[in-house]
């Protein structure tokens, strides 16, 4: 057993299992959008404000947000620890890939009060 | 005239690498990319690599050849020699001991780690301990493997975390030992797997199933394990 303690859920088979669905919601809102998008063409503010603030809207759009930031977590995560390590670059790899995973956790974080604050304002 | 280069270094000797080239005459034969470093160690007796059975069997003999793992002793020629040109390596993401010769010591490491035996702490009993012909078809395609490590050294995961993923070759040990109906640790087989290296750096990227010279199928093993996980974990 590898140990690993800054991966999203602890377990491979976790994020494995998470990095799938998360992939299928983000890939239904997308279609969602995008059908939305184009089955609207003279779309205006007021038509677009009030499809986001139905209940069902706010669960998917919520959902897809949370997808997002676990989904680029675990990849984040992954190719942190694919390429940025101390086999591929000595020393300096731990310190790039904790100035990498720190600043996407920001980053990921950033865009999830955001996108909160966004979808109920 | 066929144009061999041959990946040469001597730690002790050369700052780095090479490329050494030969004139190579095969007398219009299809010879083994073995019988052709054969030939050119007779010429040149420091040339170094490895090999036993010279067919097929021992594993000895894995190399990078025409830029595509598999075993020297049955690669020939005529399946990868194009425009005339041969060029072997050793197997990639391993450390060079000299020439062809690779440092096999992450390889087995992995191996080691996936507990490669039968293990049933049940009292033995009389004579043997039985098999279904159908659970014993379970072990086709996975105990064939002679650990030639063309698999795992064509993978990039194994590549970039040789030390965490257990890499194509371990995980087809790892799921032949899951498989197999008299082993009883299958909970402690799980539960060291379920980490996110060990299996889950695997990304179907095939690489595996495209080189083993055995014709055996890592990733489906790969499969087999996770649906295990999955089923035993949710
Ligand atoms: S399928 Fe998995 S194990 Fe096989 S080469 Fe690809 S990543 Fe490696
Ligand atoms: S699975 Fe195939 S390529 Fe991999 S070590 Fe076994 S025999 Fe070699
Ligand atoms: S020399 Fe034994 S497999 Fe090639």
């Amino acid at each position: 057993m590898v140990t690993a303690v800054t991966n999203l859920g602890r377990s491979g088979l976790s994020d494995w299992l998470v990095q799938r669905v998360t992939a299928v919601i983000l890939l239904l809102y997308s279609v969602f959008i995008a059908w939305y998008l184009l089955a609207n063409p003279d779309l205006d503010y007021m038509q677009w404000k009030a499809l986001f603030a139905g209940t069902a809207m706010r669960i998917f759009s919520a959902a897809a947000l949370l997808s997002t930031v676990a989904h680029a977590w675990i990849g984040l995560w992954s190719i942190s620890t694919d390429y940025m390590t101390e086999r591929m670059m000595g020393d300096k790899g731990n310190v790039i890939r904790w100035v990498v995973q720190l600043g996407g956790a920001l980053l990921l974080f950033t865009y999830l009060v955001w996108g909160v604050q966004v979808l109920w304002s | 005239m066929l144009q061999v280069s041959v990946y040469r270094y001597n730690p002790s000797k050369d700052d780095e690498p090479y490329m050494q080239d030969y004139q190579f005459d095969t007398e219009g034969k299809d010879l083994m990319v073995l019988d052709v470093l054969e030939q050119l160690k007779a010429r040149d007796t420091s040339l170094a690599f490895r090999r036993s059975c010279r067919e097929g069997v021992c594993g000895s003999d894995g190399l990078n050849i025409n830029g595509k793992n598999g075993l020297a002793c049955i690669t020939p020629l005529s399946t990868t020699v194009k425009n005339n040109k041969l060029v072997v390596r050793p197997l990639p993401g391993l450390p060079v001991v000299r020439d062809l010769v690779v440092d096999m010591s992450l390889f087995y490491q992995q191996y080691e780690k996936v507990k490669p035996y039968l293990i049933n702490n049940e009292p033995a009993p009389a004579i043997e301990r039985l098999q279904s012909p159908e659970d014993r078809a379970k072990l086709d395609g996975l105990y064939e493997c002679i650990l030639c490590a063309c698999c795992s050294t064509a993978c990039p995961s194994f590549w970039w975390n040789p030390d965490r993923f257990i890499g194509p070759s371990g995980l087809l040990q790892a799921w032949r030992f899951l498989a197999d109906s008299r082993d009883t640790a299958k909970a402690e087989r799980l539960s060291d797997l379920d980490d996110p290296f060990s299996v889950f750096r695997c990304h179907g990227i095939q690489n595996c199933v495209n080189v083993c010279p055995k014709g055996l199928n890592p990733t489906r093993a790969i499969g087999h394990i996770r649906n295990m996980l999955l089923k035993s974990a949710t």
